[in-house]
């Protein structure tokens, strides 16, 4: 049995340690080592994945220890989906903020380097982990480092927004830690696998209510779930762009992916769906949360805070999905983990090329920028496609199936927020095309048909070519959404 | 029902896509560019030209690309309406393309290689539309090309292009996200599919009153066949220049969503469904309304576009009116009248630019005695406004007819009632246009008596559709055969 | 009301970390003050550490060294005899996270303290809107 699963995970943590000494002999060193360690991961995981679809479920006990003693890395085909995921995010991320990190932190790059790859680390021992425990320390290893990174960001306001962020994160890692701890006053264990298999018994207790409850409230506050969100728009807006690039797409999205395993893993449908009624609640919650999180976009004067509510609207689309009860809600949400990370991505990217360019993202700044930034804007204009859910873009797919899933389970009005948030989604991005397009400088138009060459100032090439990347991927992967259901998400909720 | 698996569709599709990036990489020299367009546009039509024969030998042609989910794929059919379309599409790309070299460098306008590029995406998205083989490719198709439109209409960059483009938008998106995406989820909800079928998907899924409702998602969902009350980004649309609403709001645009309303009548819902609940009523009423008081709006028109986009609003809703009579021969009509408006809506089209281009005036009180200064161009504007009237010897009097025999053959008089008062209609907000540009006493003339027309890359287009609706009277085989193979297809399935 | 005492006594140790629990979130909530917010945010976290510890205790039970050597005569153990000593693990790298939040939090506060001067949420607030 060879080591791959677990690379994924110390391979960068290595380079983390290894990239925070280098600091001391040379600065420069720390970016290539962040850079090997976060490929050589990314290729591990790209092996986990092939090997998972290919033979099914990978166990790696660590140090040998078997389960429940030992804590076990339990890999299916949602976790290296969701591996693949982060490691290549984090990966593509860090080639393209070579230049933004030089911009923005460049007193403090080494120190960036080390903190952004043990973040990483977290998320994907977070994603790999098969023990309770060890996956609430590791979420705590994010949360802190993310701490950390929003506090590197604008110097007058992120002190404060990664302070309150520390107080609503601790608050929601210590519910889940509550929750585990009364799981395992219940069952005496802490694996996932060997927790649920004793829960079968369980049903009806009152302990493991408490448990469940605790757990989803928990991560709930962790994912920004409304009305839970009040601290993300702050955090993620004021923390440096280099940052904001990989916490936006991927911390959410692994919260959500915890809620899964733990719907699925621990706790099971039976119990979730047969056992508590809690369901139609929950999905009626999300609607909320949708609506919500669109119309305090429609608010906002800035783009990144603008596109920090989009987030917490498309938290309702997983959420909801996820507790629908049925197979197609929970594809939906699976899938718009997957698609919702790299539409995000793929926003941020392109907002961070205009962030490189003009230092202040206000709506009214942004006037001209298609003559300017061409290349940039043509992203940004895939991943708004994507995130009102325009075929053949990846983010309709996942509604396609989600308000399927609304439709079969009769939720309507679940099924009516996503349409509505998508035509709220348009008007947002219309809005900010139009300011990008259109001339408001009035002299132009006195010279009447007069439009001036502007010219092409564009971001590095790095960050263009991995902006474009991603960008080009919502479509394939929009494409694809048939194969990736098929081979990734049914065989997995079999 | 023989299949043909060819990737003939896609290169189709393909093609005008492809030729994008040489576009862009060809920006600064306008002559290379152009030439790339010509090329793309001619390879396209002789793609979709090879596939006539065998669609007329009653074959199908089918592709599947991706899987998306059961009964849900993204893949292409090419069937007899299909081909009609795309004919006509493709067929006028070309003219168009020469036209916009002579209207877009008459003009001296700004940004015109974006210009080429969307349109060339917008064509490809027609193209695709045409070629679906169920609702979700249609719907795919249908939105790319709202997308790729608005940079379109939005062309000049000002405060109106502005306004015009948020109408756009509105109407356009608004209603096929608000309204078709969630009645297509639905039927996919209650069948299962999404394939265009000739009898329908649904087997008794649905109750009359559901069934209703669904229809009316879609048929006002697809918001681009100008069905009031969802018609007022047409005319608001007419800020974009001229090529633009010559091919894309005579043609493209605009009869992808008539086309799709015949689709989903004909495919998804099917005729005996809906003679069944006696829908097609419905529809055909609804298009009444729309062709009676668009042709009244179009009198009070004083801005020639203006006047032309609420005659499209009218002519598109003979093609609902047709297809919702669910008779063969009004099926025929209305089909058939997707060629024929086509080519003389575009006629008119071209007309109002060549003015433009060479006089700059826009309103048609300023076009008293034009004919004596542009001849050619007042001529084919002549044959242009005969076809859409319905006048012998024009192509539009093929497709009114068999509209007018569908009436009967329903048994239906007001609709055959709405259809004659409309032509008359017609005529009044045509005719005086022609009778003012070269019957005119001296002192009225708004022009001095020399010949002067648009640069001959403008009038060279206006010139060979105007021959060919004139020529579609007499020979109006290829789209008649394909329109009632169509209407076989469906009838008969 | 007859039944609640008992049921407070019997489970003392659960109304204790409750209470605890929420005196730290009244100080996150409602003081003014960011240092004694983040003193409220340990009395939290602290109070979640108590309740593991006190999951793990049995009574008469002692510590779970195992006094008789693996080849000695008396080779049976018995669980009873010992609290259990997971959580007492755990709650070790409970504590480091914890004193790591806390480390991060107080830096915080020292910037904030440098850049405005003052600690107070309603004047930091009364700042920021002004700039």
């Amino acid at each position: 049995m060879d080591n791959y699963p677990v690379l994924i995970v110390v391979t960068p943590l290595l380079a983390a340690l290894f990239a925070g000494l280098a600091a001391w002999i040379e600065e420069r060193l720390s970016y290539p080592i962040a850079l090997i360690g976060l490929a050589i991961s990314t290729f591990s995981a790209f092996k986990v994945l092939m090997r998972v679809i290919a033979s099914g479920t990978i166990q790696y006990r660590m140090a040998g220890w078997a389960p429940p003693i030992g804590i076990e890395y339990r890999i299916d085909l949602l976790n290296a989906m969701v591996l693949m995921l982060v490691s290549s995010v984090a990966f593509l991320n860090l080639i393209a903020s070579y230049k933004s990190v030089e911009q923005e932190t460049n007193d403090r790059a080494a120190s960036f380097y080390t903190v952004y790859l043990l973040f990483v680390v977290g998320l994907l021992g977070v994603t790999a982990t098969g023990d309770l425990f060890n996956l609430y320390v590791l979420i705590e290893i994010t949360s802190l480092t993310s701490y950390a990174m929003v506090a590197l960001g604008d110097r007058d306001r992120a002190p404060l927004a990664s302070l309150n962020y520390i107080f609503i994160g601790v608050i929601g890692a210590s519910f889940y830690l509550l929750g585990v701890g009364y799981l395992y006053m219940q069952t005496g264990s802490l694996n996932m696998a060997d927790v649920s298999r004793i829960l079968q018994s369980h049903q009806g207790s009152s302990i493991v209510l408490t448990a469940f409850i605790l757990c989803m409230i928990g991560l709930w506050i962790k994912m920004a779930f409304f009305p839970l969100h009040v601290w993300l728009p702050n955090a993620y807006s004021y923390s440096p762009v280099a940052f904001s690039r990989v916490v936006a797409p991927l911390m959410t999205k692994v919260m959500i992916y915890i809620m899964i395993r733990l719907m699925i893993t621990v706790f099971g449908y039976d119990y979730i769906f047969k056992t508590l009624h809690l369901s139609s609640a929950v999905v009626w919650l999300a609607t909320i949360a949708i609506l919500a999180g669109a119309i305090m976009a429609l608010a906002q004067k800035n783009l990144k805070k603008m596109l920090t509510y989009i987030i917490i609207c498309e938290i309702g689309y997983m959420v909801g999905g996820a507790w629908m009860g049925n197979q197609l809600g929970m594809t939906g949400a699976i899938l718009h983990i997957l698609n919702d990370a790299l539409m995000t991505f793929a926003m941020f990217l392109a907002v961070g090329n205009i962030v490189y360019k003009i230092k202040d993202v206000d709506l009214s700044n942004l006037t001209g920028l298609f003559g300017k930034m061409p290349w940039t804007m043509a992203g940004l204009v895939l991943a708004a496609f994507s995130i009102i859910g325009v075929p053949p873009t990846c983010g309709f797919f996942s509604k396609w199936y989600l308000i399927l899933a609304a439709f079969e389970k009769g939720a309507y009005q679940f099924a009516a927020a996503l349409i509505i948030s998508s035509l709220i989604c348009a008007v947002l991005f219309f809005r900010v095309f139009e300011i990008c397009f259109f001339n408001t400088d009035s002299k132009d138009h006195e010279h009447g048909n007069g439009h001036p060459q502007i010219k092409i100032e564009e971001a590095p090439v790095s960050m263009l070519i991995i902006s474009g990347l991603v960008s080009l991927s919502l479509i394939v992967v929009g494409l694809f959404s048939g194969t990736i259901v098929n081979t990734i998400i049914l065989p997995f909720l079999k | 029902m023989e299949t043909i698996i060819s990737i003939k569709p896609l290169l189709a599709v393909l093609v005008s896509l492809l030729v994008i990036p040489v576009l862009v990489s060809s920006s600064d020299k306008p002559n290379v560019r152009e030439s790339w367009t010509f090329i793309a546009g001619i390879i396209k039509f002789l793609i979709v030209l090879s596939m006539l024969p065998a669609v007329l030998q009653g074959k199908q042609i089918v592709l599947t690309l991706f899987k998306i989910a059961p009964g849900a794929d993204i893949a292409f059919r090419v069937d007899a309406l299909g081909m009609l379309f795309a004919l006509v599409a493709s067929s006028l790309y070309i003219i168009t393309s020469m036209y916009s070299i002579g209207y877009m460098r008459g003009l001296k306008e700004h940004g015109q290689t974006r210009f080429a590029c969307f349109f060339a995406l917008a064509i490809s998205a027609t193209i695709g539309a045409a070629f679906s083989a169920n609702l979700l490719t249609l719907y795919l198709f249908y939105e790319v090309l709202s997308l790729a439109t608005y940079p379109l209409v939005a062309h000049h960059q000002d405060a109106k292009s502005k306004r015009a483009g948020r109408r756009y938008l509105i109407f356009i998106l608004g209603t096929s996200i608000g309204l078709v995406l969630p009645a297509m989820l639905y039927c996919y909800h209650a069948t299962g599919t999404l394939e265009f079928a000739s009898g329908g998907i649904f087997t008794g899924q649905l109750s009359k009153p559901a069934a209703t409702v669904l229809l009316l998602m879609f048929v006002f969902g697809f918001a681009k066949s100008g069905l009031m009350p969802f018609h007022s980004w047409l005319p608001a649309a007419m800020v974009a220049p001229t090529p633009v609403s010559a091919l894309l709001h005579a043609v493209a645009v605009v009869k992808v969503g008539v086309f799709s309303i015949i689709r989903v009548i004909t495919g998804i819902f099917g005729v005996h469904f809906l003679l069944s609940f006696n829908l097609g009523a419905l529809v055909a009423g609804i298009a009444s309304v729309t062709i009676i008081i668009s042709s009244c709006i179009a009198l009070t028109q004083d801005e020639f576009k203006r006047r032309l986009a609420y005659s499209t609003i009218g002519q598109l809703s003979y093609i609902v009116l047709g297809v919702a009579l669910l008779t063969p021969k009004g099926m025929t009509g209305g089909m058939l009248h997707i060629a024929m408006h086509a080519f003389g809506k575009i006629t008119l089209f071209f007309c109002a630019g060549a003015i433009f281009v060479a006089t700059g005036k826009k309103y048609i009180s300023q076009m008293v005695g034009i004919g004596k200064r542009m001849p050619v161009t007042m001529m084919a504007f002549l044959i242009g406004s005969m076809s859409i009237i319905g006048l012998p010897p024009t192509g539009g009097f093929i497709s009114k007819w068999y509209l007018v025999l569908g009436t009967l053959e329903g048994d239906q008089m007001i609709l055959l009632f709405v259809l004659l008062s409309s032509s008359l209609l017609n005529a009044a907000y045509f005719m005086p246009v022609f009778y003012k540009a070269f019957f005119c006493t001296e002192e009225e003339s708004m022009f001095e008596d020399k010949i002067e027309e648009a640069p001959m890359m403008c009038v060279i287009p206006l010139v060979i559709t105007a021959l060919i609706s004139f020529a579609l009277f007499f020979v109006p085989q290829p789209f008649l055969n394909l329109a009632q193979l169509a209407v076989k297809g469906i009838l008969g399935g | 009301m007859t039944d609640l005492l008992p049921l407070i006594v019997a489970k003392y140790n659960y109304w204790l970390y409750v209470i605890l629990m929420m005196i730290g979130l009244y100080a996150m909530i409602a003081k003014n003050n960011l240092i004694k917010k983040v003193v409220g945010m340990n009395i939290f976290q602290t109070a979640i550490i108590l309740f593991y510890l006190s999951i793990g205790y049995k009574k008469d039970a002692t510590l779970p060294i195992v006094e008789v050597g693996h080849e000695g005569q008396e080779a049976v153990v018995r669980a009873l005899d010992y609290i259990n000593p997971l959580p007492h693990v755990l709650m070790l790298t409970a504590i480091v996270v914890s004193v790591a939040t806390f480390g991060v939090a107080m830096a915080l506060a020292v910037r904030i303290y440098q850049r405005y001067q003052t600690l107070e949420e309603d004047e930091l607030r009364m700042r920021l809107s002004e700039e």
